[in-house]
């Protein structure tokens, strides 16, 4: 089965507890990454304040397999504080969307 | 919560299995011990408890993960836990006590020495100050709230004898919690208010009975990076993917603040004309709670009256609020019941947080939100040690209690009534330790202190310098901490070096026992020889210097046993057995006599109500209803200096990496958040030659310093945000650096003494100041 990462980026606080529990969990060197949080904003659009954060797995992340065999939450999922991260099979993922949020959400590949 | 529930993989448990016999909170994991456990501090964090799992291989912590059955936190942890290996094991870490020669204060001279010669040094000095000067001259120190808090009050009366321990602190107005846990007491008879994040049950969200608020009135706090006094912030994520809308007060415009329906960017210091500008809205316009406001306030009349004149307009033209804003957030928040509300430290730092704290709590009262589902939670004060405290307060001798330190002009009655904490009031410390009484009969000279887990020459002290030089010629210095500190460096002739949360048992008690939804067990993970927890020191130090009182305690594990049966009816092994342990919760205790000792229906205040029309802040000298006062530097109250100082800047905005001055030398964190910054409005900056990344002077009429400047428009052309509490391990120790503590140093631009009658609330975040380009740090 494939997996793919769901990121609800609209409710991203920027807290950047996945960024270090991967470097934690993966015993990344310094200056690495498996995912890195970008920000946007704040500036208004159209009248109205615009600040994201953007959690972008790189191409070191592979979805926590050896927890997710351990039945474990992938560590960047189970760190965040705003509970916006979910890793889950591929043919779930747009019912997962639409479910989850009307707007803001991004789904990765990495 | 559907988002929370539904993912394939987040209930599996990985194969755990092996539980030491009488240590459920320990599992074996592939060969390494799993240990749960809940954190508070050291490092500095607030008791919010956030649950986890260290994993211990050979007594060596090799892993830091979220307890996803921590009923509150849920897994989720922020970085500072999860870097929680590299404070364990940082090459700076203090393993051992230390000594150094008074005369090498300031120098990087120190000796290492065992316990027994540090505490037999200790108790010498201790017992030849008590016979040449009286233990009156021995003072502490402690600071925010970690978890010292607790024990630190007791060193003064239980260990050095003394009156002058207690709360006290290097702070000017004691602003921060105490203004709001005194006015609390006061005008409700309870502990402090806290959002009802369905915080006191397991089953949390889906308990029966509980609402969702509509609306969280997020006032002078940013929570989501702060996780403040018990509040896991974050909460207010899961309340937004239920529905709950926003409100934000703040001068900065926050992530939340960007997110949210009305963000009313006011002018620092300026939150009792916007309260005051609320309430008037809602009782105008008749949209309050008024079978609540009938039956259960007191004064509501003259409340409205002293409301009257700050009409949306007028509040417009003090504040910066626009006034169809305040409207809108004032219908808003009144109209969509149930809704809720918490308040930050920046209502307390102000000289006008009385007024500021007395216009939120009426503002809730009024639109009946206190106390019910969705509401404000509010409790009757408890603490599993707090009855104890005030017992080893009670053990001082009452001619030593009537030393206790005040200001001898008569000032800060209500402080020094008691009020919520009893120490000794920080702007009168620093007068008393400079000397501004020394002709009075009842002066004495301080010898001592005793400084137990703060760093107050970094982060706390207003006028650093200035509580430097105080306490730089005193007989003797003891610090207790985990890090070499700049305080401690100046300052110290000894120093004991604490265990982190991992290394020692504890309990955690969200808001300190005035709000407290659970209570989790901290289990020592890791063994730690060399260092000791602040209760234990505590502990040896008092069977050494008052023996008498400590007979009956053995070890931290006896302490917290006995005083938990003592208050709960339970024992330590029972809040070992689980993540959490949760207090459960009963709404509208006003009407079914919960908040009094005598049962019956009401407040527990001197009225039975909440005292919107306060008998005792007028007892104490204080207006009985709010009012506004400028702070004493603004562009209102200091037009003269407009043209020299034309910018208002606020202070002390959190970066989710770091507490307060610590974490500094924390590699993964600091590489998070490496320099002190300044927040510019990209046009402001433009005006003054500044770009993004250049080192800016900072000056107020007090003083000045340097930080870099960030470009953002989360502050207006008007305002500039620094940092607070920067100091940095990688600089030359030895004075006159100190580690560069008064470089970036945000108290260096706030006046002393700048406190309302009360004692209580200091700009530390308002004030005027000018801004230039600089080539570096140095100015």
């Amino acid at each position: 089965m494939k997996y793919g990462m769901l990121v609800n980026y609209g409710l991203c606080i920027g807290c950047q507890s996945c960024e270090i529990s991967c470097v934690k969990e993966k015993n990344l060197p310094e200056g690495e990454w498996g995912i890195k949080v970008e920000q946007i904003g704040p500036e208004k659009l159209g009248g109205k304040w615009e600040w994201d954060y953007v959690p972008v797995p790189s191409s070191l992340c592979d979805l926590c397999e050896e927890r997710m065999r351990q039945g474990k939450q992938p560590s960047c999922q189970l760190h965040c504080l705003a509970k916006v991260i979910e890793v889950l099979p591929l043919d779930e993922m747009s019912k997962r969307m639409q479910e989850i949020s009307d707007h803001k959400v991004a789904c990765y590949l990495p | 919560m559907d988002s929370e529930k539904s993912s394939p993989v987040n209930e599996a448990s990985p194969s755990c299995k092996n539980a030491i016999p009488g240590k459920p909170y320990i599992t074996e994991e592939d060969g390494v011990m799993k240990v749960r456990t809940c954190a508070w501090s050291p490092p500095g964090d607030h008791p919010v408890g956030c649950g986890m799992f260290l994993y211990v291989k050979d007594n060596k912590l090799v892993k830091v993960e979220g307890d996803p059955d921590n009923p509150i936190t849920q897994g989720r942890l922020c970085p500072r836990c999860l870097a929680l290996d590299e404070v364990i094991y940082h090459k700076d870490r203090l393993q051992h006590p230390m000594v150094r020669d008074r005369a090498d204060r300031g120098k990087d001279k120190w000796k290492r020495v065992s316990w027994d010669e540090a505490y037999d040094l200790i108790e010498s000095r201790v017992r030849q100050i008590w016979k040449d000067y009286g233990a009156e001259t021995i003072f502490t120190l402690t600071g925010t709230g970690r978890e010292s808090t607790l024990y630190a009050p007791v060193y003064g009366p239980a260990v050095l004898n003394t009156c002058n321990g207690s709360s006290t602190y290097a702070f000017s107005g004691e602003a921060c919690y105490g203004p709001r846990a005194t006015i609390t007491n006061y005008l409700l008879g309870a502990g402090v208010p806290e959002i009802d994040f369905a915080q006191y049950w397991e089953d949390r969200y889906d308990h029966p009975g509980w609402e969702c608020p509509k609306y969280i009135l997020v006032w002078g706090k940013d929570p989501l990076y702060s996780s403040p006094d018990g509040f896991f912030g974050p909460s207010i994520i899961d309340l937004m993917k239920m529905r709950s809308k926003i409100i934000t007060i703040d001068p900065r415009l926050t992530w939340l603040g960007a997110h949210a329906e009305y963000h009313l960017q006011l002018r620092p210091g300026t939150d009792a004309a916007v309260g005051m500008g609320l309430c008037n809205v809602i009782i105008k316009e008749g949209l309050y709670d008024h079978d609540f406001v009938d039956r259960w306030t007191y004064g509501f009349e003259e409340f409205a009256k002293a409301c009257e004149p700050w009409t949306p307009e007028r509040v417009e033209e003090v504040t910066w609020v626009p006034a169809q804003t305040l409207v809108a957030a004032a219908r808003a928040f009144a109209t969509n019941s149930p809704s809720t509300a918490t308040w930050g430290v920046a209502l307390d730092q102000s000289k006008a947080s009385t007024q500021a704290a007395q216009c939120f709590l009426a503002l809730v009262a009024i639109c009946g939100y206190l106390d019910v589902p969705g509401g404000v939670t509010i409790t009757k004060p408890t603490s599993f040690i707090g009855q104890w405290r005030y017992d080893m307060m009670d053990t001082l001798d009452p001619q030593m209690a009537a030393k206790h330190i005040v200001d001898r002009d008569g000032k800060y009655a209500l402080f020094n009534a008691g009020a919520a904490m009893g120490g000794v009031q920080g702007d009168t410390l620093l007068n008393w330790l400079e000397g501004k009484w020394s002709d009075n009969k009842h002066y004495y000279k301080l010898r001592m202190c005793w400084i137990i887990g703060t760093n107050p020459l970094a982060c706390m002290a207003d006028q650093p310098k200035r509580w430097y030089d105080a306490m730089k010629d005193l007989d003797f210095v003891v610090a207790q901490d985990i890090f070499m500190t700049p305080t401690i460096m100046a300052l110290a002739d000894v120093v004991l070096p604490l265990s982190t949360f991992a290394e020692h048992e504890g309990l955690v008690t969200p808001n300190y026992g005035r709000n407290q939804h659970f209570i989790g067990a901290m289990n020592e993970a890791v063994h730690n020889d060399n260092t000791k927890s602040d209760l234990e020191i505590l502990i040896d130090m008092g069977k050494r210097l008052r023996p008498e009182l400590w007979k009956d305690v053995d070890s931290p594990d006896d302490f917290f046993d006995q005083k938990l049966k003592d208050n709960y009816g339970y024992g330590l092994d029972d809040v070992k057995a689980v993540p959490a342990k949760m207090a459960g919760y009963e709404y509208r205790k006003y009407e079914t006599g919960g908040f009094r000792e005598d049962g019956k229906p009401g407040f527990n205040t001197s009225t039975g109500r909440v005292e919107l029309w306060s008998p005792v802040l007028q007892s104490f000298g204080e207006s009985p209803v709010p009012y506004f006062e400028e702070p004493e530097y603004s562009p209102v109250s200091r037009p003269d200096l407009r043209f020299e100082y034309p910018l208002v800047y606020t202070t002390g905005g959190r970066h989710i990496s770091m507490f307060h001055s610590e974490h500094r030398q924390i590699g993964s964190l600091r590489a998070m958040h490496p320099d002190p910054l300044v927040t510019i409005n990209p046009a402001t900056a433009e005006k003054y030659g500044i770009q993004e990344g250049d080192w800016v002077e900072i000056a107020s009429p007090l003083g000045s310093m340097v930080q870099k400047a960030h470009l953002t428009n989360e502050v207006n052309e008007k305002l500039i945000h620094v940092e607070h509490a920067w100091w940095f391990p990688e600089q030359d120790g030895e004075a006159p650096n100190l580690y560069g503590v008064f470089k970036a140093n945000a108290n260096n631009l706030i006046p002393h003494e700048s406190v309302s009658v009360t004692g209580y609330g200091a700009p530390y975040k308002n004030g005027i100041c000018k801004i230039r380009k600089v080539d570096s740090l140095e100015g």
